[in-house]
């Protein structure tokens, strides 16, 4: 709710500006936005479906009991894996993150829970690559993946 | 025809694992409609304002002054804009992702868009609010120090590689949608 309050109110600004300044450039803004909104649309479908599928498979009781009890190498990258395939909001994500490390998780797994969450996106990885082009994409979410494994494997050393 | 049911193709087959699924696992599937609908609902207030946006900053921001602020040489004062710019509380990252094509398309560094996109995900000021409290400040501060790295290191790395193997069919399409 704060996400949209916040975009609708600096799109309403940027408008109000663009339009005093001028009408036919503010026009074409338009033109642009809905061009690039419709080459994006399949994109977007897919990976509405797609969130859909991994979060109805992986319930946060689920992730619990994957990656809560058993700890080691093991649980770290099923972790991993949860987290980069999985859209989870940060309101959701910490508190369950939270909980299971209290329940005996280990620090390094919780770690490559969230940072494979905030840094790999398996999910938007077809609409960033309508936007941002393939190279890109496979190349930030590849290096992301190993560093969000470096990052985990650090903290579970430093903390 | 043909070429509409290649562009929707990777849309089809995930509506055919819908099916698969209803027939299979009933359950899940409609946790997973129920899901997929709360998305769509986001998504359709959140996307078409950020399009707009990025209309917006295609016909008004200057490419110059872009150059100057994110570009190649923007250097360290570059970088911290960039964090800094993510950092700011808005949106899911797919909303980041229009927003860091048209930054891109006027001259910002790859670098600096690595930097901005991964700290819009990483390092959002309110998420970070969150995971102070649920997981310690300790916790919060050693990601955020590590991640920084990280993003530094990753976006140089990306920029080196991106220089000498550029995406031309990303670059084309580029200049198609500015026209």
């Amino acid at each position: 709710m704060a996400t949209s309050i916040i975009i609708y109110s600096i799109l309403v600004i940027a408008l109000v500006i663009s339009l005093a300044k001028s009408k036919e450039k503010t026009k074409k803004a338009c033109k642009v936005a809905t061009k690039a909104l419709l080459k994006t649309a399949p994109a977007l479908l897919a990976m509405l479906g797609i969130v859909g599928l991994i979060l109805g498979l992986l319930t946060p009781q689920k992730i619990s009991s994957l990656i809560g009890a058993e700890a080691g190498f093991f649980a770290t990258i099923t972790a991993a894996v949860i987290g980069s395939l999985t859209l989870i909001p940060s309101l959701v994500a910490f508190p369950l993150a939270g909980s299971l490390l209290r329940s005996g998780a280990t620090v390094m797994t919780i770690s490559a829970f969230i940072t494979t969450l905030v840094m790999v996106g398996i999910v938007t990885a077809p609409m960033e690559m309508k936007v941002l082009g393939k190279k890109f994409t496979i190349l930030r979410n590849g290096l992301g993946i190993i560093a969000a494994l470096l990052i985990a494997l650090l903290m579970g050393v430093i903390l | 025809m043909k070429s509409t049911i290649k562009k929707f193709r990777l849309p089809l087959a995930v509506a055919l694992l819908y099916i698969l699924l209803f027939i299979f696992s009933p359950d899940m599937a409609v946790r997973s409609s129920l899901v997929t609908w709360e998305y769509f609902l986001e998504m359709v207030f959140i996307l078409p304002p950020v399009f707009i946006l990025m209309g917006l900053m295609e016909v008004w921001l200057p490419k110059e002054k872009i150059q100057v602020w994110l570009g190649n040489d923007s250097g360290l004062r570059g970088g911290i804009f960039s964090l800094a710019l993510g950092t700011l509380p808005t949106g899911p990252v797919y909303v980041a992702f229009p927003l860091a094509a048209s930054l891109l398309h006027k001259g910002a560094s790859i670098t600096n868009v690595v930097i901005f996109l991964g700290s819009w995900a990483a390092l959002k000021i309110p998420q970070l609010m969150v995971e102070i409290k649920f997981l310690g400040l300790r916790f919060a501060l050693v990601r955020f120090v590590l991640t920084t790295v990280a993003l530094v290191i990753m976006g140089l790395f990306m920029q080196a590689m991106l220089r000498r193997f550029p995406d031309k069919k990303w670059l084309d399409e580029g200049e198609s949608l500015s026209e």
